[in-house]
């Protein structure tokens, strides 16, 4: 884990508690902006009806389909913004998306 | 040791450029400005300099071109004028608030319309919000002299911010003139290498610029900006002091010309203050204590300089060679009269606008200006503003 050099800054910060410029230190911290928050329509994963073909990963902008061991794994609802990109690409009907039965 | 030499505006800053040797070039090219990156590409052809020269296809693209490798760790540079400069707007203020002291040679030329390649301020005057520095040069040993003190100010830990180096299209960029260059050597040494303490190219401590930044954050990094601009201005006399041991040449953030005892003051920007230098030194011998007040440093601005400068004048003109349109005169007038008005002075101030699109301003002209300011000085009243040299 890398050390968070920007842990003291914060919304009640003062501008010389600021880095310069509002440099972002640290690397892949794109993860802590929870971008799932956006979402207003939501896919849903069908296990029984995957067979790990692995089209829909790929196609993700937000990376929100995690794989292991070449199989996916359920959607990261921290990051999807529900564009339904992975819906459409899946030959199988194994996401489903925009409908009212399926939706969390 | 200096060396004479004889150069226009436009190839004394080439020749400083391949002194300072950047990393990056990027430059797209336009009237007046064009020999600047023609002369830095030749002498790449040459082998003379090691600089990257990127050939872009805009200029919205070179200054983007110049804040990914200032962001990457190098140093950046480019020229432009006018509507290529007006194109770079927008990234302007992304270099200067992502706090990149990328440096860049602006050679004036009027804005469009009507059409016209000729020499005013309309086109920096339009960026003098955008975050950067800006230095102007009466003449092409100040443009060179500029060029080398700007990577020094630029990168100063006290402000890192970007600098403009401007001279006026073709009165001084293509005017050949007698010019002091430096050593190669020299020059190196006191430019220095660029060693950011934040770059992208640099896994040991990963960074990410321009951040989205949201109402709670904006205001804050826009305080930073502003006072790394006032702290700019101590910088800008300590470069200055030392590129003055090293050549005998000083500068400040203005420059007094026969103003110990002047009553009656022009300030003007640019190559304009040769001819009024000319033109208060014949006033002088008939008996009339005239003076002239150049603005080196209009970014920042030095307010108090200027208000001081001002104190025992009797009357005084504010020249610009941009309109501002505000139906009140250009931005010199009115940054000199909130200046004045600061420190309490009361002084009658005319805002002159001259020189648009490269119309003439001859040592008659500052004679009239002088005249009408006699006449305020005498009690005659001042008006906001008032063209000079416009036919009516």
């Amino acid at each position: 884990m890398k050390k968070n050099l920007m842990e003291h800054i914060g919304e009640k910060s003062p501008y010389q508690d600021m880095t310069p410029g509002g440099i972002v230190y640290g690397g892949g911290n794109s993860t802590d902006v929870r971008t799932g928050d956006w979402r207003t329509v939501t896919p849903v994963f069908h296990p029984e009806k995957c067979t790990h073909c692995l089209l829909c990963f790929p196609v993700c902008p937000d990376s929100s389909i995690p794989t292991q061991d070449g199989k996916r794994l359920d959607f990261d609802y921290d990051h999807c913004k529900g564009c339904g990109i992975c819906a459409a690409v899946c030959p199988l009907g194994a996401i489903s998306f925009g409908e009212k039965e399926a939706e969390q | 040791m200096s060396k004479r030499d004889r150069l226009s505006g436009n190839e004394a800053v080439a020749a400083a450029i391949r002194q300072i040797d950047p990393d990056v070039i990027a430059a797209f090219p336009i009237t007046p400005s064009t020999e600047i990156p023609q002369y830095v590409s030749q002498f790449k052809a040459e082998g003379r300099l090691s600089t990257e020269f990127v050939t872009v296809e805009s200029e919205h693209s070179a200054i983007s071109a110049c804040a990914g490798a200032q962001a990457a760790g190098v140093r950046a540079m480019t020229a432009t004028s006018s509507a290529g400069f007006a194109l770079m707007h927008e990234m302007l203020y992304v270099v200067a608030s992502d706090r990149l002291p990328v440096v860049m040679a602006v050679v004036n030329r009027a804005l469009t319309g009507p059409i016209n390649i000729n020499n005013d301020h309309s086109d920096s005057m339009g960026s003098r919000d955008s975050g950067w520095l800006q230095l102007y040069s009466e003449n092409a040993q100040e443009a060179y002299d500029n060029m080398l003190m700007a990577h020094r100010i630029a990168e100063s830990p006290e402000v890192m911010l970007p600098v403009m180096v401007c001279q006026d299209g073709f009165i001084t960029s293509h005017a050949v003139e007698n010019i002091l260059l430096e050593d190669d050597e020299a020059v190196k040494a006191f430019v220095g290498e660029y060693h950011p303490k934040d770059y992208l190219l640099n896994p040991a401590r990963p960074v990410a610029f321009g951040p989205y930044g949201i109402s709670a954050y904006y205001m804050e990094l826009k305080k930073q900006q502003t006072e790394a601009m006032e702290r700019s201005a101590a910088v800008i006399r300590e470069v200055s002091r030392q590129y003055g041991h090293m050549t005998g040449r000083y500068y400040d953030l203005i420059e007094e010309y026969r103003m110990e005892d002047a009553q009656l003051a022009v300030i003007c920007i640019g190559s304009s203050a040769g001819t009024g230098k000319a033109a208060v030194d014949e006033l002088r011998g008939q008996g009339i204590q005239a003076g002239l007040l150049k603005i080196r440093a209009f970014r920042p601005f030095p307010g108090r300089e200027i208000a001081a400068a001002l104190a025992r004048v009797k009357a005084v003109g504010i020249m610009d060679k941009a309109d501002g349109f505000s139906g009140s005169g250009g931005p010199l007038g009115a940054e000199v009269r909130a200046a004045l008005y600061q420190a309490k002075a009361s002084v009658p101030a005319v805002n002159f606008i001259y020189g648009l699109g490269g119309r003439d301003v001859r040592v008659d002209d500052f004679y009239n200006i002088f005249g009408q300011l006699g006449d305020m000085a005498d009690g005659a009243e001042a008006p906001m503003y008032r063209y000079i040299g416009v036919r009516e």
